[in-house]
């Protein structure tokens, strides 16, 4: 309740007259990390870190969402650069971020290891002596007993050793003049250094919280494919249509898992919620026939150390496409994405550069796809998830697609450049139900053969994870320690009492977390009053020798 | 699974109740407050620790007239009721839709005001003095009633699939707990602020003395409320989130990404931490650590209006 800075040693004594520049350096050092390591710095540091993740909720991050970033950037030419400039699209990764954190980290352990070097001494130590003046604590009372001395204070210390205190007692042992033992004698008890050390493994928790995530992040990664029933992948940056990875992550040796997806299900309730997602794989090493499992939402495969997790889906329309020299392609997938997760609509590309005779008679099929398809107005739209009624609507072009032109392009799309450049041109469109079929001018039938899904399946290793948790539980140990143990420190002392005859017991106590000191205080002296009269000779307790059940409240 | 109507017709009918018990509640706490006298002087007890307030009077319940008496416990009454009505609401809205009955954000919310009208009414039975602040707790709680109930409506239906595990039970229980009880940390921090404002005006000579300020108990036991509330919400949000981390990384493949919903929630317990070593510094005891409780509150607000309703991240609560 009283001592609540954490203790610091006093400022030293001012230096001899001329000190060495060495002997300044040192002093301005000292000044600096005592200033880093108070309590205020902390309370500004947790602030600068509040302040600090503002911007990440705020502001569109690459480390969630490039394409979020990307449409700021148009959005915002202007301001977009000097806010990249300034970290704020990846604020969680960006220096000044890692400068609070750290320097945060910083001063905790410069607080805290000093303090735990103390609290090893003090378990190590018995309780101080008590205070001078016991009745100056925040708690205080007095007790008179006709028991001598030694013998109060033995019932006191018993009391509370019964209430697991840990009892000295000091003073002398001899007889005053009036002839009562124990006269002077006095003593210490204190309990809850659990509470301390609660704090120490909190703090020190956190410490290792931080560590455990760097390392995670370190040699940790993760990939994600998009994979058609039928399909398989195995686990190396290569086959991933997206990754990221740890700097220490050596890309030649990821552990050999190979997951191929048989079946996807999406179920929905009535009102077309969605209930559940489970995809059928068959997982194992690279030349395994492989184990069976269903994974879904909230239930990922876990197999030594990699996850497998299932975080999106799709449909994939298939099509036939047959050229007049009658070259067939038979039903080749193109899965398209979700434009609206509730009726899946969904949009895509599909490309057939190895189709005509030379690079300028290549076919590419731009598509809407309606699990639940209504055409009004000759304009095809979903209005249901479930596959009831498959359309597409399809736009073909022939001519050259650019894939090989150097530019990047996305699968799910036509470049759009190779359009206006006149090198696409259109050449048909339709909408087709499942099994219809959209001949182009020069006699190329394309045919919208059925679909299959895809899952969004995602790959994540991170050796950091265990350790993340085991340091989180530490923490919530370490919290509750803290803040539900009480310190308590009691104090006794015996003197004679005025009317000699018996002794008046000085009790005092100083307690530090959980509040109600006060209360608990009061009843404490109230129990030792008990005991001290069931100690007592027969002999009646005289009416004005009662102990003081109320506190003394303390002038300011 | 279908959604059975009369249970769910029957959970909106309570929430219109409780509404109306607690706008009851509120007039008699005014009541009690408006008609109270100004109650003897009796000494507060202060630790050696607690910032040295002006020396203030601290109201008890039982130096008030009968009449007087009698508003506060039927307020206390009609917020007992209020409670279970509201318990209601959300246990007819779970049996209706056969889950746990905080699958959207308007039950979300609606279940943390109960939080904070239970943590409000077991502080007030343990400590009568406290009563006096049961205005102030209850009239929020039915501002924040009638706007979840005209904004955050959404009627009762299936969880979403990413909503359907058990962690749903151990993260959402928790964080609803935790933002009840620190809905009623800030207000008693709120209250603490206005009364220090006020005695500093009475003692400069500039407001009158006999308000309705006058009558809530002394600054140190509105700050302690304050502060033995939060205590206590610390460690059940540190959990929260922690149970938030594991789930997320069987829904969506890591434990911690920095969706803004996740942010906002590191945001508050880095507050919230911050307010509980501002109330052991010299120099932030008091006021200054207040006002860091008061913006914690604003945090948790923040991030179940703004982060829910207008940026986008993996948290999907259905039907808003
Ligand atoms: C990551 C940053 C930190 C967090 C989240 C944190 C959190 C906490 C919490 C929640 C408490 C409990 C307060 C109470 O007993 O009511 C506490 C106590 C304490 N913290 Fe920190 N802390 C952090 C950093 C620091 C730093 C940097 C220092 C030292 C400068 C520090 C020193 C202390 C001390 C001395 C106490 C005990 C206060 C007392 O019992 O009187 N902490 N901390």
């Amino acid at each position: 309740m009283t001592v609540t800075a954490p203790p610091r040693e006093a400022a030293a004594p001012p230096p001899p007259a001329r000190p060495s520049a060495g002997r300044r350096a040192w002093n301005l050092w000292v000044r600096w990390w005592r200033r880093l390591t108070a309590m205020r710095t902390a309370i500004i540091l947790l602030f600068l870190l509040a302040l600090a993740a503002i911007p990440g909720s705020l502001l569109p991050q690459r480390s969630l969402s490039q394409s979020n970033v990307a449409q700021y950037f148009a959005d915002h030419p202007t301001l977009a650069p000097v806010l990249d400039r300034l970290y704020l699209f990846d604020v969680f990764s960006s220096p000044w971020f890692a400068a609070v954190y750290l320097l945060l980290f910083v001063s905790l352990v410069g607080c805290v290891l000093p303090r735990a070097a103390e609290h090893y001494r003090a378990l190590r130590t018995p309780p101080p002596p008590a205070p001078r003046n016991l009745l100056r604590l925040p708690d205080s009372g007095r007790l008179d007993t006709p028991l001598d001395g030694m013998a109060a204070l033995d019932v006191v210390e018993e009391e509370l050793r019964v209430r697991r205190f840990r009892v000295v007692r000091r003073g002398t042992a001899g007889t005053d003049p009036a002839g009562s033992s124990g006269t002077g004698a006095e003593l210490s008890a204190e309990k809850g250094y659990l509470k301390e050390a609660g704090n120490l493994l909190f703090h020190l928790s956190l410490v290792g919280l931080l560590l455990a995530l760097a390392g995670g992040k370190l040699w940790g990664y993760e990939g994600s494919i998009l994979v058609v029933e039928g399909d398989g992948f195995c686990n190396s940056f290569q086959q991933y249509d997206t990754y990221s990875a740890g700097p220490l992550v050596d890309g030649e040796d990821l552990s050999p898992l190979c997951v191929d997806l048989e079946d996807f299900r999406a179920e929905y309730e009535t009102d077309l919620t969605a209930a559940s997602f489970r995809a059928d794989i068959r997982f194992g090493g690279p030349d395994e026939e492989g184990e069976a499992r269903t994974i879904g939402v909230n239930d990922p495969l876990r197999a030594d150390g990699d996850r497998v997790y299932v975080t999106g889906h799709g449909y994939a329309p298939t099509f036939t496409v047959t050229t007049p020299t009658g070259q067939t392609f038979t039903d080749v997938p193109a899965p398209f994405l979700p434009t609206n997760q509730s009726t899946m609509a969904s949009e895509g590309a599909a490309k057939f550069p190895d189709l005509g005779a030379d690079a300028d008679s290549q076919l590419a099929i731009q598509g809407f796809f309606a699990p639940t398809g209504v055409v009004r107005d000759g304009i095809l739209t979903s209005i249901d998830p479930r596959p009831l009624e498959p359309q597409v609507a399809l736009i073909a072009y022939q001519g050259y697609l650019g894939l090989d032109s150097g530019r990047p392009q996305s699968v799910y799309a036509i470049d759009q450049e190779q359009i206006d450049r006149g090198a696409l041109e259109e050449v048909g469109s339709a909408n087709l139900a499942v099994g219809e079929t959209l001949t182009l001018p020069d006699g190329t039938a394309i045919t919208f053969s059925g679909y299959s899904q895809f899952a969004a399946l995602q790959v994540s290793h991170d050796p950091g994870q265990v350790w993340v948790l085991v340091a989180a539980i530490a923490v919530l140990v370490g919290l509750l320690a803290m803040l539900l143990l009480r310190r308590e420190r009691v104090f006794a002392r015996a003197a004679p009492a005025p009317g000699g005859g018996g002794t008046v017991l000085t009790v005092g106590s100083l307690t530090r977390g959980g509040g109600e000191g006060g209360e608990r205080f009061t009843a404490l002296v109230d129990e030792l009053r008990v005991a001290l009269a069931a100690r007592a000779p027969a002999s009646p307790t005289p009416p004005s020798g009662g102990a003081h059940p109320d506190p003394e409240v303390p002038t300011p | 699974m279908t959604v059975d109507t009369t249970l769910a017709d029957l959970s909106d009918t309570l929430f219109s109740v409780s509404v109306g018990l607690y706008s009851l509640a509120v007039v008699a706490f005014c009541a009690q407050l408006a008609f109270g006298r100004r109650p003897a002087a009796t000494r507060e007890l202060v630790g050696a620790g607690a910032p040295v307030e002006p020396a203030a009077p601290a109201a008890t319940g039982a130096a008030e007239p009968p009449t007087v008496r009698r508003y506060g416990v039927a307020a206390m009454v009609f917020t007992l009721l209020g409670a279970l009505t509201h318990a209601g609401v959300l246990l007819f809205r779970g049996l209706a839709t056969d889950r746990l009955p905080w699958g959207n954000m308007y039950e979300f919310a609606t279940a943390v005001v109960l939080v904070a009208v239970v943590s409000f009414t077991v502080l007030a039975v343990r400590r009568p003095a406290l009563r006096h602040l049961g205005v102030f707790v209850l009239a929020p709680v039915v501002l924040s009633m009638v706007g979840i109930g005209l904004f955050l409506y959404a009627e009762a239906g299936p969880l979403v699939a990413s909503l359907r595990s058990s962690w749903l039970a151990v993260h959402v229980s928790t964080a609803i707990l935790g933002f009840g009880i620190f809905f009623v940390s800030g207000i008693a921090s709120v209250m603490y602020l206005l009364r220090l404002r006020h005695d500093a005006r009475v003692a400069a000579g500039t407001a009158e003395t006999g308000g309705l300020l006058d009558r809530l108990p002394a600054p140190a036991a509105i700050d302690r409320v304050a502060h033995r509330t939060a205590v206590f919400g610390f460690p059940i949000w540190t959990f929260a989130v922690i149970a938030g981390a594991i789930w997320a990384e069987s829904a969506w493949g890591r434990f911690w990404g920095w969706d803004p919903k996740e942010t906002w929630a590191f945001i508050a317990w880095v507050v919230y931490a911050a307010y509980l070593h501002a109330r052991t510094t010299a120099g932030w005891r008091g006021r200054p650590a207040a006002w860091v409780n008061v913006v914690g509150l604003g945090v948790m607000i923040f991030n179940l209006l703004y982060v829910n309703m207008v940026s986008t991240g993996l948290h999907s609560y259905a039907g808003v």
